[in-house]
Order: C-alpha cells, then sequence, then structure tokens
C-alpha cells in the first residue's frame, strides 16, 4: 500500500497494509513525562461557545430535563440536515438532530418506549413515525415474540433487572479513530474483501449472518461518508490535520449515536491517537498549544451535548441522563513506554476549561508505572472536580493488551476487536430470599423459581440455607443465560449496530456480560446466617418475610477474611453456574459487580434480609460495603472489595470511594500525596488483592445537602456514583438522599 | 498483650501519608476538650497483642507509600508504652515507619525509651504554663517537661500541635509561650488546631457534663493570627 499523502511525517508499518490503529499509534506517539504547566486556558471562542451551551443547559433543566423532542422523523445517519450549536464559533461541528439538545427517537429498540418518553415530557410522537413502525419489528416486538413465562415472572419481580430488552443495548466502542486514520474508502474495501472472503465459506447460518451484517456494515459506512459531506467535510479520505482528525473521529462517534439508543455509547480510547495528530500540527507550527487544547475542548463540548430520549423509569434505573461516552485516559504500553501524551493532560484539562461536568466519562487507566506527575495531576482534578474514575492497567493490560477501553463504567475490551452483550444483573439478595421461600417471591407470593417448601421455622441452619441457595443460583444462573440469548439474538436482528460493528473487525470476539447486584446484602445475610443466630418470621402467607438477628456476625468490608472470603466465593459460584449455560454465538461470560445507580430500585424491590436491612432500603452500590458497616476505616473497606477476583468478574468490579477534604490531609499539598498513595495502594497487585475500579469523590456531606436545598447554586456539581459521574442536582431526591446515607470517610 | 480502643485504617492527618492509627485504651489526662473521652478508662477496650497489631498494620502497607506508617495514638500510647515499643520493634522489622501521638503526660523510662525509637512524634502542648496545664488537663506538668527534654536530647523529629481553646490557649501570649517552651527541640512542623465540639456528644454518652459548654470555636481569622506568630520563631 502506497504512503497517503495525509500519512506525511509518520512513521508507516504494518499499520498501512492493514486495518492496525494500534500498530500506528505504537510507531508515531511521543510519551509525556512533564507536568501540566504547558497547558493554555480556554479562547474567549471557546468559553463563548460553552456559555451558550450551558446556557441551553440550563433551559433543558427547567423544561424538566428535555429541551425539545424531534417527533417527526426517525433517527438515522442522514435523516437531519447538518445542526450548529454557533455555526461561526466551531470548530469541530456536527449534531445529533438539526437543533442543539434537541432529541431525536429511536424506535429500533421498541416502540412503545419512544411513544412513552415522548409522552412523559409533553410530546407526542407523529404519526408518520407511528405509522412507520407498524410495519416494522421491534427489538422489544421480537423478544417478546419468545420470552417465556419464566423470564417475563423473573423480569417482572426483579429477580433479574434493567435487561436491554426494550432499549438499545449498548455498551458497544466502534474503533472511531479508524475513520480518521483510514477514511471510509479504505475501510469500506477493508469490508469488501471480508465479504468476499466469507463468500468462500460453507454457507451455514452462522456465516449467512454475519455476511449480511457487513454488507450492511458497508452500507453504512457510505452513509457515514454522506453524512460528513453534509457538512461539508470529505471523509472518504484519512484526515490530514488535527483538526480533522478529531473532526472525522467525532462523525464517526456522531453516526453511532444518531444510529443507537444504546444504554452506554462510549468513545474509546481517543486522546492519545489524536495526540500524534496535534503534535504533528504543533511541530509544523500548523497550531500554538492554545488552538490545540481549543480543538480538544470543542470536540469535548460536542460530547457533552450528547442526548438520548429515555422514560423516567429508564432514568430512575440509571439516573441523571448519562450516556457513558466513556474515554480511557492513560495506561501503560506493552513495551513499558507510558500511553500519556500531552493529550491525556489536556482532555482532563477540560474539566478546567469546560467546567466540570459528568460527560465524557474520563476513566485514568491506572498503573504502578504511570509517570509521577501525571498521577498527581489526576489527583488534584479528583480533589477539584470529582469527575474522575479510575481503573487498574496493571489488570487489564495483561489480559487485554494495550490499546482497550472502557465501555460504560468497568466493561474492558480491545478496541475494534472485542465487543460485549450488555446483560444487566440479577439481584443476588432476592435469589436468597426466594430460595428461603421455596421459589416464591417474598413480595407479591408468585411462585417464580422451582417449587419447594418454604424453610421450616427456628434458628436458620447454614448448611440447610447454603444447599437451598445453591440450588437456586444454579436455578436463575441458567434462566439468565437463556433470557440474555434470546435478547441479544434479537437485537442482532432488528437493532443491530451497523456503524459501531463496521469499526470492528469482522471476526470479532463476544463477551456476554452478566451482572450481579446485592452483593453485600448477600454476603452479609449468608454471614449473619452462618456467624449468628437467624431466626425467621413468617406472614401470614407462610412465607418469610423478617428475620430476628442474635449475635454478631463478620460484614464485608472491614477486612474481615471470613465475610469478605464468603463475597469472593459468591461471585465465583455465579460465574461458574453461568459458564454451565451455552451463550447465543458462542460468546464469552462475563461477570459485573456494579449496579449504576439501580442499587436504590433493587433495594425497593427486595424485601427485608437477614443482614437486618429494612425491605425497601437500597442496597450498597456495585461492589461497595453496605453503609454504615464498615468500622475498621476506609483502608479495611478498600481491601475488602479488592479480594473480589478479577478473573471472576472480567466484565468489573466497581467501587464509590468518597473521603471529606479534611480526612484526606490537612493541606493540598499532602492530599495530592495521600490521595496518590491511596490509589497507588488500591490498585497493587498484592497476593490475594487485585482491584479494578475506583471512583473517587472528595467532598463533604454539607456540600450536598446545600446542592439539595439550593440546586440553582450548584449547576455543575458533578459527584461519581457508581461507574459514571453525574450532575448531582440531576438525581431524584431519593437517589440524592441514598448517596448522602453512603460511607464518607471522615477523619476521627 | 496491649489495650487497644480502636483502629481506624486510614488516618491522613496523624502524621506523614496514608497511616494506620492505633487508638490506645487508657489515658492519665482528662483534658476538658478531649474529644474521646471514651478512651480514657484503663480497663476498657480490648485486648491485642503487638503481633496482631503488626499483621493487621501488614495488611493497609500498599497504601503506605514511602512517607506512610502506623501512628500510635490515644488514649495516652506512653502510657502503654511497653507494648508500643514492641510493636514498634516488630514494625520495624518489617520496615514500617512508627509515629507516637502523645500528650506527654507520662515521663516512666519505658516511655523515654519509647520516644527514642518511634521515628515521628507527634506532641500536643496542652498547656504551657504548669497552672494552666494542671486546670486544663487534671494532670501534672513534670512528665511533659521531662518529654521535652529527652526530645531535645536526641533530636528525635516531632510535629508539635497545640489546640487553641478560648480562655485557655486562644491568644498570641498563649503561643508565644508554647513557642519558648519548644524551643529546644526537633520540632519539624506545628499546627494549632481549632477547638472543636464534635466529641462533646461523647461525654454526654458517658453520662459526664461536659466542661467547656458554651465555648467557641476560635473563628478562622484568630487561627490565621495565632499560626503567624508559629511562623515567627520557627522555620517550619
Amino acid at each position: 500500500m502506497v504512503m497517503d499523502p495525509r500519512w506525511e511525517g509518520f512513521a508507516g508499518g504494518a499499520w498501512t497494509e492493514r486495518i492496525d490503529v494500534r500498530d500506528f499509534i505504537q510507531r508515531n506517539y511521543t510519551p509525556y513525562q512533564g507536568d501540566e504547566s504547558f497547558l493554555a486556558p480556554a479562547t474567549e471562542r471557546t468559553r463563548r461557545l460553552n456559555e451558550k451551551y450551558l446556557e441551553l443547559k440550563r433551559q433543558e433543566m427547567e423544561k424538566g430535563g428535555v429541551l425539545d423532542i424531534d417527533t417527526e422523523r426517525v433517527s438515522s445517519l442522514l435523516n437531519y440536515a447538518p445542526g450548529y450549536l454557533d455555526r461561526e464559533n466551531e470548530l469541530i461541528v456536527g449534531l445529533q438532530t438539526e437543533k442543539p439538545l434537541c432529541r431525536s427517537v429511536n424506535p429500533f429498540g421498541g416502540i412503545r418506549m419512544v411513544v412513552s418518553a415522548c409522552r412523559a415530557y409533553g410530546y407526542e410522537l407523529s404519526d408518520t413515525v407511528k405509522e412507520q413502525f407498524k410495519y416494522r419489528t421491534t427489538h422489544n416486538d421480537g423478544v417478546f415474540r419468545v420470552y417465556t413465562e419464566k423470564m417475563r415472572k423473573a423480569r417482572h419481580t426483579g429477580i433479574i433487572t434493567g435487561l436491554p430488552d426494550a432499549y438499545g443495548r449498548g455498551r458497544i466502542i466502534g474503533d472511531y479513530r479508524r475513520v480518521a486514520l483510514y477514511g471510509t474508502d479504505r475501510l469500506m474495501h477493508e469490508k469488501e474483501m471480508d465479504l468476499k472472503r466469507l463468500g468462500e465459506r460453507p454457507m451455514d447460518e452462522e456465516n449467512i449472518r454475519l455476511m449480511e451484517e457487513v454488507s450492511r456494515q458497508i452500507d453504512f459506512l457510505s452513509r457515514l461518508c454522506a453524512m460528513g459531506a453534509q457538512y461539508g467535510c470529505d471523509i472518504s479520505r484519512p484526515a490530514g490535520t488535527a483538526r480533522e482528525a478529531i473532526q472525522w473521529t467525532y462523525f464517526a462517534y456522531l453516526a453511532a449515536i444518531k444510529e443507537q439508543n444504546g444504554a452506554a455509547m462510549s468513545l474509546g480510547r481517543v486522546s492519545t491517537f489524536l495526540d500524534i495528530y496535534l503534535e504533528r500540527d504543533l511541530r509544523s507550527g500548523r497550531i500554538d498549544e492554545s488552538q490545540a487544547q481549543e480543538l480538544m475542548d470543542q470536540f469535548v463540548l460536542k460530547l457533552r451535548m450528547t442526548r438520548q430520549l429515555r422514560t423516567p423509569e429508564y432514568n430512575e434505573l440509571f439516573a441523571g441522563d448519562p450516556n457513558w461516552v466513556t474515554e480511557s485516559v492513560g495506561g501503560m504500553g506493552e513495551d513499558g513506554r507510558t500511553l500519556v501524551t500531552r493529550n491525556s493532560y489536556r482532555v482532563l484539562h477540560t474539566l478546567h476549561t469546560l467546567l466540570p461536568a459528568p460527560e465524557p466519562n474520563l476513566t485514568v487507566l491506572w498503573s504502578e508505572d504511570l509517570p509521577e506527575r501525571f498521577k498527581r495531576y489526576c489527583a488534584k482534578v479528583s480533589m477539584d472536580t470529582d469527575s474522575i474514575q479510575y481503573e487498574n492497567d496493571d489488570l487489564m493490560r495483561p489480559r487485554f493488551g494495550d490499546d482497550y477501553a472502557i465501555a460504560c463504567c468497568v466493561s474492558a475490551a480491545r478496541i475494534g476487536k472485542q465487543m460485549q452483550f450488555f446483560g444487566a444483573r440479577c439481584n443476588m439478595a432476592k435469589v436468597l430470599l426466594m430460595a428461603l421461600n421455596g421459589g416464591r417471591d417474598e413480595k407479591s407470593g408468585d411462585q417464580v423459581g422451582p417449587e419447594e417448601p418454604v424453610i421450616g421455622p427456628g434458628v436458620l441452619c447454614y448448611d440447610e440455607v447454603r444447599a437451598r441457595f445453591d440450588r437456586y443460583v444454579s436455578w436463575i444462573a441458567g434462566l439468565y443465560v437463556d433470557t440474555m440469548n434470546v435478547i441479544h439474538y434479537m437485537h442482532d436482528k432488528y437493532a443491530y449496530e451497523k456503524i459501531q460493528m463496521a469499526l470492528h473487525d469482522t471476526d470479532v470476539h463476544r463477551f456476554m456480560s452478566f451482572g450481579m447486584a446485592g452483593l453485600s446484602v448477600a454476603t452479609d445475610s449468608l454471614s449473619a446466617i452462618r456467624y449468628a443466630k437467624v431466626t425467621p418470621i413468617f406472614d401470614e402467607r407462610g412465607l418469610v418475610c423478617d428475620f430476628k438477628v442474635e449475635g454478631e456476625f463478620p460484614c464485608y468490608g472491614n477486612d474481615d477474611d471470613r465475610a469478605d472470603g464468603m463475597a469472593s466465593a459468591l461471585c465465583h459460584q455465579f460465574i461458574t453456574e453461568l459458564r454451565k449455560h451455552k451463550t447465543y454465538r458462542g460468546a464469552e461470560h462475563t461477570l459485573s459487580i456494579l449496579t449504576i445507580t439501580s442499587n436504590v430500585v433493587y433495594g425497593k424491590k427486595t424485601g427485608n434480609t437477614p443482614d437486618g436491612r429494612r425491605a425497601g432500603q437500597p442496597f450498597a452500590p456495585g461492589a461497595n460495603p453496605m453503609h454504615g458497616r464498615e468500622r475498621q476505616g476506609a483502608l479495611a473497606s478498600l481491601n475488602s472489595v479488592s479480594k473480589i477476583q478479577y478473573d471472576d468478574c472480567r466484565d468489573g468490579v466497581s467501587n464509590t470511594f468518597t473521603i471529606t477534604p479534611a480526612a484526606l490531609g490537612s493541606d493540598e499539598e499532602s492530599r495530592v500525596d495521600n490521595l496518590v498513595s491511596l490509589l497507588n495502594g488500591y490498585f497493587a497487585l498484592d497476593g490475594a488483592h487485585a482491584a479494578q475500579h475506583l471512583n473517587v469523590n472528595v467532598l463533604n456531606r454539607q456540600t450536598l445537602w446545600d446542592a439539595m436545598e439550593h440546586p440553582e447554586q450548584y449547576p455543575n456539581l458533578t459527584i461519581r456514583v457508581s461507574g459514571y459521574a453525574v450532575n448531582f442536582t440531576r438525581l431524584s431526591r431519593a437517589q440524592q438522599l441514598e448517596v448522602i446515607s453512603r460511607t464518607f470517610h471522615e477523619a476521627m | 498483650m496491649g489495650r487497644v480502643h480502636s483502629i481506624e485504617t486510614l488516618g491522613a492527618v496523624d502524621g506523614p501519608g496514608l497511616r494506620m492509627v492505633a487508638f490506645l485504651q487508657g489515658c492519665p489526662l482528662r483534658c476538658k476538650f478531649c474529644h474521646n473521652p471514651d478512651t480514657w478508662d484503663f480497663s476498657a477496650g480490648r485486648e491485642m497483642s503487638a503481633q496482631e497489631l503488626c499483621d493487621q498494620a501488614k495488611r493497609y502497607r500498599r497504601f503506605f507509600g514511602e512517607k506512610g506508617g502506623v501512628t500510635f495514638s490515644g488514649g495516652e500510647p506512653l502510657a502503654q508504652a511497653r507494648f508500643v515499643r514492641e510493636c514498634v520493634a516488630a514494625l520495624h522489622r518489617s520496615g514500617i515507619h512508627c509515629a507516637v501521638d502523645t500528650g506527654g503526660g507520662v515521663a516512666s523510662p519505658e516511655a523515654l525509651l519509647l520516644l527514642d525509637e518511634a521515628d515521628l512524634i507527634l506532641l500536643d502542648i496542652k498547656h504551657s504554663e504548669a497552672g494552666g496545664f494542671r486546670e486544663l488537663t487534671g494532670g501534672d506538668p513534670a512528665a511533659l517537661d521531662r518529654v521535652l527534654e529527652r526530645l531535645a536530647r536526641t533530636r528525635k523529629p516531632v510535629w508539635v500541635r497545640q489546640v487553641i481553646v478560648e480562655g485557655f490557649t486562644q491568644s498570641e501570649e498563649q503561643v508565644r509561650a508554647m513557642m519558648r517552651k519548644i524551643a529546644g527541640i526537633n520540632a519539624v512542623k506545628i499546627e494549632l488546631l481549632p477547638y472543636h465540639t464534635l466529641g462533646a456528644h461523647k461525654w454526654a454518652a458517658l453520662g459526664l457534663s461536659y466542661p467547656l459548654q458554651g465555648v467557641k470555636p476560635p473563628e478562622e481569622k484568630a487561627m490565621q493570627a495565632l499560626r503567624a506568630v508559629t511562623r515567627q520563631r520557627v522555620r517550619c
């Protein structure tokens, strides 16, 4: 392959011969060991643009969370004329619809969701769209054609919740960088070659499906190219400048969010890739640092403008209007060089230039070997903005290489090579109650699981409970896999991600990512039964409705191996049970311990538990210990969580950590030091410990109380919840109270 | 064996870096502003061996980094000097930095040896004058003087702290007196901490009446003025 003229100044290699962005990065990027002093402030132009956006955002809040909905058209790549926020001042262009923050309708996941979402905000979906979808099967229609009664019951009682059966599954990251590096012509050409190759294979069902998918991918690449042309850009060819590289990458991402209303539409790992273009332009004098920052600011501003239309029920699960535009920053290369570049700093610096905000979901890939100055800068930005999450590169790199990214909150995948079938989560605390009640739901009394006699009266015998519990874990694992198979078969069939999969290799590795909620409640409940005296109390239906607990029992979160061992064993047990069942398209089973904000809803749907938690009370988020039960301080709690084995939970283990500034150190300098030590310690791979993820908040509870009372004074107050960041004021009151009730590590 | 009130695994303000803080049970002083009166009683708390404490600290070692370690606080760690010395020896064998947070209320031979063996002393000067000391703490100021003598002789690094309480230590004169008192020791850091009422509820819970009822915590401005006094004499 001849070097394209736009690649001038780049070192060639395998990446010119085949689609290989990693190879391009490795041969061309410039590691940066310095500090943040080179950074430039926001330009006047960026500030004006951002003010315009913030004003629209304010209006959006005033209107109850949705500024406008285009109800006339169905979202896709070419259904809208170009839209602008402020055409004269925009360096990076492209909107999802014709107007900024106007939401599109995307009924491919399910038409009912769209109709009710429109109504919730005072709009009515147009007759045109309704009429079109009379003759179309949505993903949701497909799923419910096949769902069995058992699946419906499990879903209805909330033992499995948040399943992507009525909305886009998301969590797929297209390698958006490919468009910038190669242009759409080359990408289409490669896909044509793949199609030819597939045509030589025997035409079994799998091959026919894949061939159809690849032809749809090619079709959407040509639409992506046309979308670029609408905005006056020729993206059929590689990007020639940094501005073009950012623009091309953004167009690719924009195409994805126009096509798909996926729960998490993550960006990948673009900042170090883009640094190569920025460095080239800086070297040639085409731009200076201020302009480099401006390009990144404008890009990030566009990412912040991502909007999808969702129902209020959806928001209850995933609060604060998140899109998980997750960008993975930093990390180390397999050759030992850091992947931190100046642009890693620039992207974090947008939290200053554009003020703190939840999106993009900035995720620092932490390694012991990261440059010390970068670690300190991250800690400072965390303390200033509470907007960063950290994930363990030293843990993931050996498993995913050095060109992986995080989808959503904690799900790692090699970019463009691995995708996942997202699968929400199973409520393990409820499984335990169901086991005691012989398969009946403790709330409705319905028979949901296999029928057994309700457990007898008197003090619970751990071995007996355990044997029952194991039977029900095994049952729910089978049902869960089957349900996921139905969902993803239908999603592929009726809402296939054409543009995102066009930006993957054709032979892609698939994960099927299951989840568990209520880990701490289930663990502490089992611990109570084992180490204390727990006597069930029965209601008039003869079901266990409450428990009398006598004596002490170890709780997860205190670095007590008795309880912590039960938590990690539970994760191991569940993934082992899941693996016994065959997945759709041979996907590899993975498990996450992550609840987003759904820990509140899960709590609502779960009765009294043997750990003393009352019915309706929220669970702890993700893999966090239950609040108020950590008696040994923060490091003990971190140690407990880091005992969960990542190889059992390859889809991620989320932990949210909140500390008051006063407890982190007596002055700014020591707070930075201490936060760096805390992250180094938590992520150190040390025998039994291998932590994956940490959300860090450094704030006072009083600030949150004040923000609840005076939301207008805190429009940019961002906090980390479970794997993502939210505008605190966009949470419901129940969720705000739950956040405030969480453990804040305070000085004694 | 020692008597331990509680362990806080993340201490970030009691010595350098991240530290495990062992709050020892029992204190000879009865400071009026004490925010941990539940650590006074020598017979309360739980028994723990030096080995147990050391084993627990080792679980957090990866967080300690280059600066952190273990801080013995209380209560009064010098009152259990034999036990704490045993802990320090064990921790040192594992290369863990040890700090002792004391009010200087004990000056037994064992306590003085502990001062020698710890890596850093956090010394709380309750009051710089004998009368004020007695009134504020109910204890004998002679022990503090012996502690200071020892620290002066060994040049052990010390973080000096004083709680600023209205009517006792809240005046430039008092801060100057404190500066004179510590003139001979190797004070690498001087911290003035505003008195706070966060521990008042613990007095009530123990059925004790709170002696500083109505005393207001100093304002930030007053604290700044006093902090300026500490900077006049000694390099921090």
